[in-house]
């Protein structure tokens, strides 16, 4: 029995690993849970909005890169970011003109804004293939650990190594500070508690002399961000592939539903719920157990709940276990 | 009624574009292209009806697609005697018992008062419940895998005919539509949209992973085949003296007259689903669905049950899309569950209902016919687009880069028509009366 080693492999292959893509997710549902409560639809576009804005990024990544820029151990991505937030918030501005504005006006049923956005996301997809090609793209760069599983072992001298990539410590940082800040201007700013009005009860917004428009304008500015934030650290963590992000739609929507749709809360709560559960349920255990347990009772097989390939049935199980539970999801959000 | 000659035009219209390729291109490719808008104008035929008919979004044509493709190989593929004997029974049980499991737990969550306590046994219940399951399930998997691997490895079908394999597909499809519509119906019409999401990924994922029921990504070929196969007919005396008393080649006749064999048999499902959607909708269950459908409110207060005929009419229209998808594996001979691709099968399909005119039948057949031709040609026209525009350029990475991206161009193009047709011409090619 060797609880120590036991804690650390834990940390090593769930702990550290389902912060990263829980914050990732936590930026991607936070997106498609602004657009429900402002817009009052589900984005299915968002998953391709996060693939634009990541390879814008990774399109200026390659530029400073020929240039000779470099961030010492950062990846010079969190340099290309600001420019990849600009260009897709001028796209998903554009797309709210052409496509969207037309719908809010004639008052359509929010299931035709969810067609229009599946009609977006098929635009976008085309368009980052024939940008950037539909294969994998690798543009992290800087330093690629904090530290080694091998460092870890000789400062602590345990069997078992501990590692943590950079791009896990930036994606947590990050999405930490993006989240206070967006906290800060909903909760804060005069137009982030116009945003929090327009969203409660809209006609009463409209009463009191909100602009609509604007609040619709700078709802999309956020989503344009977070969706560049969330995609490029997505991208760096991991690798960019156009169809792996239209893949992220599902976990994404299970964590704005989970969490309650339009609560930002409740998508930051349900984007860790759902990345523990997912990387809990398909990691082998066998390692963790055989710490734990006596030596007599260590285990054969792997002691993999599901396969990784499952990934997505497990958070589509939570969706539907919350749906027929608690249809609001854990922090009430809107069920109409 | 009069005659609509514009709708007829249409369909002519159609019918001009098929033959155009038939005298232009090859009467291989035209059939090819008519085979497969067949199979589109049923898959069509059956969102129409949730769409059409009750204003239900689903985003999971995919997934019933591969159910149906999943049907032709448990249908029409002879057992596998030893996979069988060596784990056939176990895996059942094994299956058996994770109904039961399932089902315990919800007579548990029915039965006991709401508690602490019930939480608790249920967690309990649910957790040995899946140990058992896995303990009888895993061996029983590793057993059918290993028998003989490279060419089997899975418990084969029943070894019946092929036709029979399509209504079998309806009836999965059916199956996981009444699953899913019971969660995600009666919530507001978003979550529908992703559930069906989530159930399509599921099911694919499913289909490429357990080796022992369709051999995953390992691929079922040589399917059984409804038609007479070409080497057949090239053999038989009768034929090849027919072929060549029209003046015909008799390998390439041989290809355009099983294609045709196809087309016969899927217009023929095709035109007893068209009757039947059609007096349906006609009738008073109609009458009441559309009542539904532009006002949920008023159609309750007249006491119509909402949800369940929510239900009813999801699951007819999945099933529908589950026959369509036996259809085109039996058309393929083979199940690759790789080629399942949420952007080729579930949004290609709303693009041709949309297309077509959503809530009319008719519209549904035209637009998945007109849209798979597209679809078809619109990869060389891009092809050809792309090399006019690098035409002038000198060769460098931009040239051949632009030239390799041409077949995204459809995702592109297919997107755009969506988007169009939702803004400027919402009814679509023929209107709903």
């Amino acid at each position: 029995m060797d609880l120590l080693n036991a804690i650390v492999a834990l940390s090593n292959f769930v702990l550290i690993p389902a912060m990263a893509y829980g914050s990732q997710l936590a930026l991607g549902a936070l997106g498609v849970t602004l657009i429900y409560g402002i817009l009052r639809f589900s984005n299915f576009a968002h998953g391709d909005t996060m693939s634009f804005g990541t390879m814008v990024v990774i399109l200026f990544t390659w530029l400073f890169q020929s240039w000779g820029l470099s961030l010492g151990p950062l990846p010079v991505a969190l340099l290309a970011l600001p420019f990849g937030i600009a260009i897709t918030a001028l796209l998903v501005l554009g797309t709210d003109k052409v496509v969207y504005a037309y719908y809010r006006r004639v008052k359509a049923k929010p299931i035709v804004l969810v067609m229009a956005s599946i009609g977006v996301m098929f635009v976008l997809n085309g368009v980052v293939r024939l940008i950037i090609g539909p294969g994998d793209q690798n543009f992290a760069d800087g330093a690629r650990f904090v530290f080694t599983a091998r460092d870890f072992k000789e400062w602590s001298g345990l069997a078992e190594g501990l590692a943590l990539k950079s791009t896990q410590l930036i994606t947590v940082i990050t999405a930490a500070i993006v989240v206070a800040l967006l906290f800060w201007f909903l909760n804060r700013t005069r137009t982030g508690k116009s945003m929090r009005a327009y969203s409660d009860n809209e006609d009463l917004a409209l009463l009191s002399g909100i602009n609509p428009e604007r609040v619709v304008a700078i709802t999309w500015i956020i989503v344009a961000a977070l969706a560049a934030i969330a995609g490029t650290l997505y991208g760096l963590d991991k690798s960019f592939k156009p169809f792996t992000y239209f893949q992220l739609l599902l976990p994404i929507f299970a964590s704005a539903i989970v969490g309650g749709l339009g609560s930002p809360l409740g998508a930051i709560a349900g984007g860790f719920v759902i990345a523990f559960s997912e990387v809990m349920v398909t990691y082998a255990w066998k390692k963790v157990v055989t710490y734990i347990v006596p030596e007599a009772w260590a285990p054969d097989g792997l002691l993999q709940l599901l396969s990784t390939d499952y990934k997505f049935a497990v958070s589509f199980a939570i969706l539907v276990i919350v749906l027929l539970f608690r249809p609001t999801g854990l922090f009430r959000g809107k069920s109409v | 009624m009069s005659i609509n000659w514009r709708n007829i035009g249409l369909f002519a219209a159609v019918g001009l574009l098929i033959l155009g390729t038939g005298v232009f291109q090859s009467w291989n490719l035209a059939l090819t292209i008519l085979n497969m808008g067949l199979i589109s104008a049923i898959m069509a035929l059956g969102v129409n009806m949730q769409w059409g008919y009750a204003g239900l979004f689903n985003v999971g044509i995919m997934g019933f697609t591969a159910l149906g493709g999943l049907a032709v190989v448990v249908t029409s593929i002879a057992p596998v005697g030893e996979a069988w004997s060596a784990g056939g029974l176990r895996v059942v049980f094994a299956l058996f018992v994770g109904l039961w499991v399932i089902l315990g737990a919800v007579q548990i969550y029915k039965r006991m008062t709401p508690g602490k306590t019930r939480t608790l046994a249920l967690l309990a219940f649910l957790i040995v419940g899946f140990f058992v399951y896995r303990a009888l399930f895993d061996p029983a998997v590793q057993a059918i895998e290993a028998v003989n691997p490279a060419s089997q490895g899975f418990l084969g079908g029943l070894g019946l005919p092929v036709i029979l394999a399509w209504p079998v597909g309806g009836l999965l499809a059916a199956g996981a539509a009444w699953a899913i519509g019971k969660t995600a119906l009666g919530l507001r019409s978003d979550y529908l949209a992703i559930a069906t999401l989530g159930i399509s990924e599921i099911i694919v994922a499913m289909l490429k992973n357990e080796d022992w029921l369709g051999r995953g990504v390992k691929n079922v070929v040589g399917l059984p085949r409804p038609v007479p196969y070409e080497i057949d007919l090239q053999q038989s005396a009768g034929f090849v003296d027919w072929a060549q008393s029209i003046g015909a080649d008799p390998v390439s006749t041989s290809a355009v007259v099983v294609k045709l064999g196809y087309a016969g048999l899927f217009l023929a499902v095709l035109l007893v689903l068209i009757w039947m959607s059609e007096m349906a909708l006609r009738s008073p269950w109609g009458r009441m669905m559309r009542a539904i459908r532009d006002n949920e409110v008023a159609a309750e207060a007249m006491g119509k049950d909402v949800t369940r005929r929510h239900l009813q009419i999801f699951i007819l229209g999945s099933a529908v899309v589950g026959i369509a998808g036996a259809m085109m594996t039996t058309l393929d001979g083979q199940l690759t569950p790789a080629s399942y691709q949420p952007l080729r099968f579930t949004f290609l399909v709303w693009v041709m209902v949309i297309v077509g005119g959503s809530g009319n039948n008719w519209g549904a057949v035209l637009g998945g016919v007109v849209i798979w031709f597209f679809w078809v040609q619109v990869e060389p026209m891009g092809q050809a687009l792309m090399d006019l525009v690098t035409a002038g350029m000198s060769e460098g990475p931009l040239k051949s880069h632009l030239l390799g991206s041409a077949a995204h161009m459809r995702l592109f193009t297919m997107g755009l028509i969506m988007l169009l047709v939702l803004r400027f011409s919402p009814r679509g090619l023929i209107p709903e009366k």
